[in-house]
């Protein structure tokens, strides 16, 4: 500390090299870190950009981008279609990128705090509706396309989506059993969060992939999918039940009292004034359970799903490309990415600006 | 509260007994109840039904049954003729076995990676955000994959392996290195590595004591080190610097000798400790983020050094902080590890997969998975817990 306020002195206050000396050149110990980082980017960097981009295949067959040497883009431009929308009939595919942008408008309205109003709560599971009508057909002319044959980016979508906007209702519930003064409510509700909360998300795609044809109605069979679906709801409510307590903890005890004290019935007193605070509080949480459930969806792989990642291996098993495998996999990976990292600065921000409120207030 | 509103209302209609908030709230839990048996016996009735028209027993007792199937790893000794029961102990070991060293080496992981993006040096600090980021948001499962994938399609075949000083290989067979061999000399170096480290312990107490009663300090870090390999090296020069170790060597297709670490366990365990550390990562940092500046500054002021600051008075404030949200992620890590399945681990889902596959005793399988997950969870929880009591803010002080 003392030695850089004495440093600071010498006569460089600005410029590149009283910013290299402050930031990177500090201390002996911070000299000898410089430099070992420098190193391994020298090392790392030339290599990665000479095999990424300047050999790079960007059209072409397995042979020229081994006649090449650097990376296959190739690979994704034969089989972009494939690993975006899996086994979806090729002249319909149309329909999940439709769904697709659907599902991107609908996070962009909900994302804006602007559109935080009661409508919002019909607005989303109609466009759940607009989206599976489109995905299935069978009415308004559209062809009807089984299930089993969605794949790619917008099923990770429609799971992970649905699986957070579904669960919502029931994480609500949940979450007010637990803070319930009746005490079987509690104990019931405490029991669901932690039974689901203590397993891994794979035993439960394993229930509803095996178990649980086996606990309905003989002759009453839903498909797999569906299966999938519903288990993750059930998984997810779990979750974001915890997250809304946590809502309901922040608001503080005289809401809940002034409530009261004008009369309300419990239901008023939580629809009326606790709700429409304690959900505000928990949206960036929500975000980050969101980001959490779209990367976690890529396990469907395991009971025979055709996710984004999914599809990504199903191109990949092409023995004449299997050799290019980064690239599929970075190509994937950067899908993730794009919509995990916008999603968290998206929620960073959120936060701020309503804690910001809060101060104001 | 049940009490001011029944008797606060004034209005006749509030004495009906139907609107006696006591009343209500039995009934509810009643109903509540009902729902929760009904809905149960639902289940369980469409099961036994379904478990009758196949003609599968239910119960545990296909444990006592012979697997049939093999297991490539093990920690204790399978073989396919041995009983489910067996085939499950191996599998839970091998899920044990890889979420214990994961989380010793996230944990490590993560405690750099979180001090270096909190570094002056600039530069570091953006490689340690780049990790964390990149880490962050891609699925875990893409990480083993592409981690299986550059085992098993890069790496060469066993006879082109990577060579280390001709005694470690790596190649597609997975990571092969020099195993000790057990005789009276190897027990004499471990034995004082034991009580090296034991021993630092007892140091640790007694320069505690001694700085709790007379204020003297005493450099236990740089004893201990001393302790942990002076020891050791003093036993391997005393038995006359012999220590006899199984090197690997290529024999036909493969290697013999030496203990081997899988291309599945290293994957699993490679992509776990990554994925899972880019999140303590960021743990730590807001821990130390939380401890003021002026906490820094009082103890600079009173002439401590650079790492005792750290040591003494950072580091204890921030573990309050960190302790439970690090709680989290190791139970994230335990229950990431049955991805094992999607890059063919034997761990324990794994092992109950194939044996749900075999004998159809799907209930019993899927039960079994998830009542040790949940007594793992709960194990972990209770452990960290109770640290977090020991660490936490005391009341009466």
């Amino acid at each position: 500390m003392a030695e850089r306020l004495l440093r600071g002195g010498d006569g460089l206050l600005s410029g590149p090299i009283a910013w290299a000396r402050k930031h990177l050149f500090s201390s002996p110990a911070n000299t000898v870190f410089t430099l070992l980082a420098l190193w391994v980017l020298g090392t790392v960097l030339p290599p990665l950009v000479d095999w990424a981009l300047i050999k790079a295949t960007w059209v072409g067959d397995p042979a020229a981008c081994r006649a090449a040497g650097g990376a296959c883009w190739a690979l994704v431009t034969e089989k972009y279609r494939l690993i975006l929308f899996g086994i979806y009939p090729f002249e319909e595919q149309w329909r999940p990128l439709l769904a697709v942008l659907l599902f991107i408008v609908m996070m962009l309205v909900a994302a804006n705090p602007r559109c935080w109003r009661p409508w919002l709560a019909w607005v989303l599971p109609l466009a759940l509706v607009a989206v599976a009508v489109l995905m299935w057909g069978g009415i308004f002319g559209l062809v009807l396309v089984p299930n089993d044959r969605w794949g790619g980016l917008p099923l990770t979508l429609i799971l992970s989506v649905a699986g957070i906007v579904l669960s919502f209702p029931l994480a609500v519930v949940l979450a007010l059993g637990r803070r319930s003064q009746l005490p079987a409510v509690r104990a019931w509700c405490v029991a669901y969060i932690e039974l689901w909360r203590g397993v891994p998300l794979i035993s439960v795609l394993f229930m509803a992939s095996i178990m649980f044809p086996l606990f309905m109605p003989e002759g009453f069979t839903i498909d797999k999918l569906l299966r999938a679906q519903l288990g993750i709801i059930l998984f997810t409510a779990a979750y974001v039940a915890e997250i809304v307590r946590g809502g309901l903890q922040a608001i503080p005890r005289g809401q809940y009292e002034a409530a009261d004290s004008i009369g309300l019935t419990y239901w008023q007193k939580m629809r009326l004034v606790i709700l429409p605070q304690a959900l505000k509080v928990v949206i960036p949480p929500l975000v980050g359970q969101f980001i959490t459930t779209f990367k976690d969806t890529s396990l469907v792989i395991i009971i025979g799903l055709y996710d984004l990642l999914s599809s990504t291996k199903v191109a990949l098993s092409d023995p004449q490309w299997r050799a290019f495998y980064v690239e599929g996999y970075v190509v994937a990976a950067l899908i993730y990415f794009v919509f995990s990292y916008l999603m968290s600065q998206y929620s960073q921000y959120l936060e701020r600006r309503l804690s910001a409120g809060v101060r104001r207030g | 509260m049940v009490e001011t509103t029944s008797s606060a209302g004034g209005a006749a209609e509030f004495h009906h007994w139907w609107n006696n908030e006591r009343f209500r709230g039995i009934l509810y839990q009643i109903l509540l109840m009902a729902g929760v048996v009904a809905g149960g016996w639902f289940l369980v009735a469409n099961t036994l039904n379904n478990l009758n028209a196949r003609h599968i027993a239910t119960g545990f007792g296909f444990l006592e049954r012979e697997a049939g199937f093999g297991i490539s790893e093990h920690l204790i000794d399978y073989v396919p003729s041995d009983s489910y029961m067996r085939a499950f102990e191996a599998g839970l070991l091998n899920t044990l076995e890889v979420s214990i060293i994961g989380i010793v080496l996230t944990t490590l992981l993560g405690i750099v990676m979180g001090i270096a993006r909190l570094s002056t040096n600039w530069l570091v600090a953006r490689l340690a955000a780049a990790y964390v980021e990149a880490m962050r948001n891609v699925p875990v499962l893409l990480l083993l994959l592409f981690c299986y994938s550059i085992v098993t399609v890069s790496l060469p075949l066993s006879r082109n392996a990577l060579n280390l000083f001709d005694c470690v290989f790596l190649s597609n067979r997975g990571l092969r290195i020099p195993s000790l061999i057990w005789d009276a000399n190897a027990y004499v170096v471990v034995g004082a590595l034991l009580a090296g480290v034991l021993c630092s312990i007892l140091l640790a107490l007694w320069a505690r004591r001694r700085l709790d009663r007379t204020g003297k300090y005493f450099p236990v870090f740089g004893g201990s080190i001393g302790l942990i390999v002076g020891f050791p090296l003093l036993a391997f020069l005393a038995t006359g610097a012999h220590l006899t170790f199984d090197v690997p060597h290529l024999a036909g297709f493969n290697f013999t000798g030496g203990s081997t670490l899988s291309p599945e366990f290293a994957a699993l365990l490679v992509g776990l400790v990554i994925y899972t550390g880019a999140f303590i990562a960021e743990i730590v940092r807001g821990g130390i983020l939380a401890v003021s500046y002026g906490q820094t500054e009082a103890a600079l002021a009173l002439g401590l050094s650079r790492m005792q600051v750290l040591r003494l008075v950072v580091l204890p404030q921030s573990l309050r902080v960190i302790i439970p949200p690090l709680t989290s992620q190791y139970l994230n890590l335990v229950k990431n590890s049955p991805l094992a399945v999607a890059i063919g681990f034997p761990d324990l889902v794994s092992v109950a997969n194939t044996a749900i596959n075999q004998t159809g005793q799907a209930v019993e399988g899927v039960s079994i998975i998830m009542g040790i997950y949940l007594a793992i969870s709960l194990i972990i929880s209770v452990l960290m817990n109770w640290y977090n009591k020991r660490v936490a803010l005391r009341g009466g002080r």
